[in-house]
């Protein structure tokens, strides 16, 4: 069971999150148009790195707050975490 | 009662207490502080089982986990287990132990036929035989393997017992309480870390309580118990004893498994049978030790051979001899300890060393002792079926490749050392790529990938002063890092016995003509011949062979098999071991119960159980409840011999025609506040949210971002920046989710907050045509009327004194209201509400009718919005804003979204009007048609209609629009149906929705 530090909350067991994809992932604007390929990449296409990957997690069992993590999908090593609207580099 | 094999004193017994036992039905008794293998021994039995697959008789071969063959089917306070190990198991009072795989008995086994037909189970038998004819498989092969495999019988009864997790947090987890662990938790409790040591056995001490060795003037028995004492009385430390870690997961978790109450004879109630720890550790010291490995030879699984620590345990802790005339034979000292040990109890073995004649501190103690010792000998095949009684011994030339002298001498026992085999379960477990060390013949844990560190004989340290040492130095490393605290400790003298260099032998050659069964691992039955087939066959892959062959896969993970099995392989192949590499380690160590994984998650601790505030009042009024969710929710109000048609038929009818009420407290409920809100509202549904005045409720509709509806519901705005959102049970807690999602990551700078209110409302749905009559006398000060509160209005009110909420809102399709009050005054709405509506013929309705009435209405619900359809698909696109961007809006123009024969929603009478039509029946064109007979769409949704009195049902229908007033045919192979329909539209009653506007 992954020990995830949560940014609000602290190290708290996996158990207390819910898994939320790809952080790298931008939705296209609201209100602006979209060409197809942007938006059908957006929608479907997902890079399944072995290694560094930023994905989101929901302290949902806690603080309810969504939170970058960047983890090994290998190793499941977690080198940082962040909260949404900072950076992981 | 004599025990012929109990010595007078020695041992860590309790000879003041006597425990009687039965094994196979015979009446026995041992001691307190025994295993069953020990007691048995003491008895003079050693014929405990028979072997998987050839039957052959088996008896003790260790005294810890490391037992290959004694699993014993134990019965004992009050439950059956099968697979027990004998020599973990503690003797309690009444318990009654039987062998297992074997029939008639375990002298007389018809099984061991096998045993003379070895030459028809080589390795990959299975896989060769019950290949053909492939019909054979299931009827006649597969049910003969079942009823011949396994060993135990697991019970068929309830467990009875309790089952415990428990969540720790330290700074340090010892892992085994030998010299090392000791030390370690030692130097580590004195840094002021928290320390949690685990022992597997009953006992702390580890080697120390068999070692003739001495730390500061103190025999290594006193010396662990005078730490042991030390570190209980510290309130940073726990100790724990019968409390095995089997388990190293990610990020320093480990999980162990403690026996707190089996070897108990009285236990209070709540006392549970077992627990599991799930323990996170800053950082881990694996302790483990190690364990000793046989040499391969002849006949080597008769009873009564021994490894020789194992003989040295039952001595010096059971105080129990294995035999009176043993033989010893090993490739190293230490077996030269066990030698000593018979020779001090008045036994006169004979130890049969590989190596040539040389000396050491050990071998100069034999000999001085008078121990007769033959150098460059070894034990070419035990003789005896049931029992060893003597052993044919050869004296080995020069290139250990043949005899150049052989002959037979008596014994009772052999005692076997191959060197020893460090404990790396753990580790490897732990991610540590593991490396051979060439020192001693096997692995040893490498590079960390967590935060663990080997010590001891677990590391390959095999002296008390190294292990003691890394112990020390270690534990107050560690811990220092993480209290930043130091106390020095010095490191205490030891005295112990010198061990000289081991031989590099593992297997004994057979001479000519000489073909006895060579096991390498007992528990599967695998010998020497079968892993010669396996690479003869080609398996090269070390994984492979231990699949082809099973070696080291049966429940002892092959802790006495897998480095002799890589010796063999790697001599076959002319490989060096660490080339052959070794197969991967997984958990359990040991076998753990299933009682002990689940622990108190049964029954109605399965899950937790969600009621609404009225439940109480469901449960009086002989609801029954169907579960939505974790949520009971009263599916009907049965009545007298009523079924659930009836009951559901009788509830709708009324609904219908007069007024029900419907606990619906269960919807979810999401408060939604902020100056953005109706923007934020206006791009989570598909319709427009802007101008929605204060004191009004919409129906709104959400997708999911690739265009599929996710869920719909109301929202009514309460003020200005104040909206009350309703999801469905079942996606309330997705739906809060997803909006957290766009708020905190897509859109942060819309200043809205929002918050789950589920458990903070209670709702009553009341519904028919006399709702209005109803409302009317349930808030007498309040203007009810159409005008005052039309079709989605809303209005807050008190409610016989409590505030409330009322909606104008309606699943059933007629004029209808939603109350909610505080979650606590519940009970007092819904008790209220019955009273007062008796006039108007008020009565309960449950899910099925609500079912019944929504169906009928052709409302859509989860099993149309089933993750695969899209707002045209179920007539929902009048919701769908041209004008406006929302989530999913981009992927509603794709073109499978688009075609003309896209599926549609449609409604099905049965032709007959008889038939109900089983939900999920697929639509076809043809029932005769040759299959695969192309299915047209399936049945969602199917009711009584209480309307016009026939069945209908919802399906969803390639290109339904088209297909109304053909006939098709609805066929449930499931529930051996067909039945003709016709397609009519979804809505069947009060197409123009009239009603609820009324």
């Amino acid at each position: 069971m992954l020990y995830i530090k949560c940014p609000y909350c602290g190290l708290r067991a996996q158990k207390e999150f819910s898994y939320g994809g790809d952080a790298t992932v931008k939705r296209p604007n609201i209100n602006e148009e979209v060409p197809s390929e942007d938006w059908d990449n957006f929608v479907y296409m997902r890079k399944s790195p072995r290694g560094k990957h930023i994905e989101l997690w929901q302290h949902i069992a806690g603080c309810r707050q969504w939170i970058k993590v960047q983890r090994d999908t290998a190793t499941h090593e977690i080198f940082q975490t962040a909260k949404v609207t900072e950076e992981i580099r | 009662m004599s025990q012929p094999f109990r010595l007078n004193k020695e041992g860590l017994i309790n000879r003041n207490k006597k425990i009687s036992f039965t094994f196979n039905g015979k009446k026995l008794f041992g001691y307190e502080g025994d295993t069953i293998a020990s007691a048995l021994i003491a008895n003079g039995i050693h014929l405990v089982g028979r072997s998987f697959k050839y039957h052959r008789p088996r008896g003790f071969f260790g005294a810890g986990v490391e037992e290959p063959n004694a699993k014993l089917q134990v019965e004992f306070n009050g439950h059956s287990e099968p697979n027990v190990n004998a020599t973990e198991m503690e003797l309690v009072e009444g318990l009654s132990a039987t062998s297992q795989n074997c029939w008639p008995s375990v002298n007389f086994d018809v099984g061991a036929i096998n045993n003379f037909l070895k030459m028809f189970f080589p390795a990959g038998f299975y896989y060769k035989t019950f290949m053909w004819p492939k019909s054979f498989w299931y009827k006649i092969y597969e049910p003969f393997i079942r009823k011949a495999a396994g060993l135990g019988v697991a019970s068929i009864e309830k467990d009875k017992e309790r089952y415990e997790h428990k969540f720790e947090y330290c700074d340090l987890l010892v892992t085994g309480s030998g010299p090392s662990g000791l030390a370690s938790a030692y130097a580590a409790a004195k840094n002021g870390a928290k320390v949690i040591l685990a022992e597997d056995k009953p006992r702390f001490g580890g080697t120390l309580l068999t070692d003739d060795v001495s730390i500061d003037n103190l025999s290594g028995k006193d010396w662990a118990e005078k730490i042991i004492t030390e570190l209980k009385s510290m309130p940073n430390v726990t100790v724990k004893n019968r409390s095995q870690v089997f388990g190293y997961y990610d990020h320093n978790m480990l999980v162990m498994f403690e026996r707190v109450s089996d070897h108990l004879e009285k236990k209070s109630k709540f006392t549970p049978r077992q627990r599991l720890w799930y323990i996170r550790a800053k950082e881990t010291i694996l302790s483990t030790g190690s364990i000793e490995r046989p040499i391969v030879f002849g006949n080597n699984d008769t009873p009564g051979i021994f490894l020789s620590a194992a003989a040295k345990e039952y001595m010096k802790v059971y105080g129990v001899l294995v035999g009176k005339k043993p033989l010893i034979f090993t490739n190293n000292d230490s077996a030269y300890e066990t030698a000593l040990e018979f020779k001090k109890n008045n036994v006169e073995p004979i130890i049969l060393d590989t190596r040539e004649e040389h000396s050491s501190e050990l071998i100069d103690e034999a000999k001085s002792k008078g121990i007769d010792i033959r150098f460059s000998h070894g034990v070419i095949v035990a003789n005896g079926y049931k029992k060893v009684k003597s052993a044919k011994i050869g004296k080995l030339n020069k290139d250990k490749n043949s005899f150049e002298k052989i002959e037979t001498i008596d014994c009772d026992c052999i005692c076997v050392s191959g060197f020893w085999t460090p404990s790396v379960h753990l580790a490897s477990q732990s991610g540590n790529k593991l490396k051979y060390e060439e020192k001693i013949d096997a692995f040893i844990p490498d590079k960390k990938k967590q935060h663990e560190t080997s010590v001891g004989a677990a590391n390959g340290s095999f002296t008390l002063e190294e292990s003691l040492k890394h112990g020390f130095e270690n534990g107050s490393n560690l811990s220092a890092k993480i209290t930043e605290t130091k106390t020095e400790i010095s490191i205490p003298n030891v005295n112990e016995k010198k061990y000289g260099a081991h031989d590099k032998f593992w297997c004994m050659p057979l001479p000519k003509n000489e073909n006895p069964k060579r096991f390498v691992d007992f528990q599967n039955d695998v010998s020497v011949s079968d892993i010669e087939i396996a690479l003869r066959e080609g398996y090269r892959s070390i994984e492979h062979v231990k699949r082809y062959t099973t070696l080291g896969m049966a429940t002892d993970q092959g802790r006495t098999s897998n480095l002799n099995g890589l010796q063999l392989v790697s001599n076959i192949e002319n490989k060096i071991v660490p080339e052959v590499g070794h197969t991967t380690f997984r958990p359990p160590f040991t076998p753990i119960t299933i009682g002990t994984i689940v622990g108190r998650e049964v029954g109605m601790e399965y899950m937790p159980t969600r009621k609404t505030p009225m439940h109480e009042w469901h449960e009086k009024n002989n609801a029954v409840f169907v579960d939505a969710g974790a949520w009971k929710r009263p599916r009907y109000y049965k009545q007298g011999s009523e079924n659930l048609f009836e009951a559901s038929k009788r509830e709708a009818k009324n609904v219908r025609e007069n007024v029900g009420i419907c606990d619906v407290t269960t919807l979810g409920k999401i408060d939604i506040k902020g100056p953005d809100a109706a923007e934020f509202l206006n791009r989570v549904y598909t319709n427009a949210w802007m101008k929605l005045p204060v004191g009004k409720a919409r129906y709104g509709l959400m997708l999911r971002e690739d265009g599929i509806v996710m869920d719909d519901g109301t929202t009514t705005r309460i003020s200005e920046n104040h909206y009350h959102m309703t999801t469905t049970t079942a996606q309330a807690a997705n739906v809060l989710s997803h909006l957290e999602y766009y708020l905190q990551i897509v859109w942060p700078e819309l200043n809205v907050n929002v918050v789950s209110t589920t458990e903070q409302w209670a709702g009553a749905a009341i519904a028919g045509p006399k709702s209005r009559d109803m409302l009317s006398k349930l808030y007498p000060d309040l203007d009810v009327s159409n005008d005052a509160l039309p079709f989605m209005g809303y209005k807050e009110a008190e409610f016989f004194g409590v505030p409330s909420r009322i909606f104008r809102i309606s699943f059933s399709g007629e004029l209808a209201y939603e109350i909610n009050v505080k979650s606590d005054h519940g009970m007092f709405m819904w008790e209220k509400m019955m009273e007062v509506g008796k006039e108007f013929g008020n009565q309960p309705y449950g899910t099925e009718a609500l079912s019944t009435l929504r169906i009928e209405m052709g409302h859509v619900a989860g099993p149309e919005l089933d993750g695969r359809t899209i707002p045209s698909d179920v007539s929902l696109n009048g919701l769908v804003s041209k004008k406006k961007d929302f989530i999913g809006k981009n992927s509603l123009g794709r073109e499978a979204f688009n075609v003309e024969s896209r599926q549609k929603i449609v409604g099905l009478i049965p032709i007959d009007r008889k038939s109900s039509i089983p939900e999920g029946s697929h639509i076809v064109q043809d029932q005769n048609a040759k299959l695969p007979n192309p299915k047209l769409g399936h049945v969602s949704s199917s009711c009584w209609s209480v309307e016009n009195n026939n069945p209908f049902s919802l399906a969803i229908m390639k290109d339904g629009k088209n297909m109304i007033g053909k006939k098709f045919f609805a066929v449930s192979p499931l529930k051996n149906k067909s039945i003709e329909v016709e397609v009519i539209s979804s809505h069947y009653v009060d197409p123009e929705g009239k009603r609820v506007r009324s």
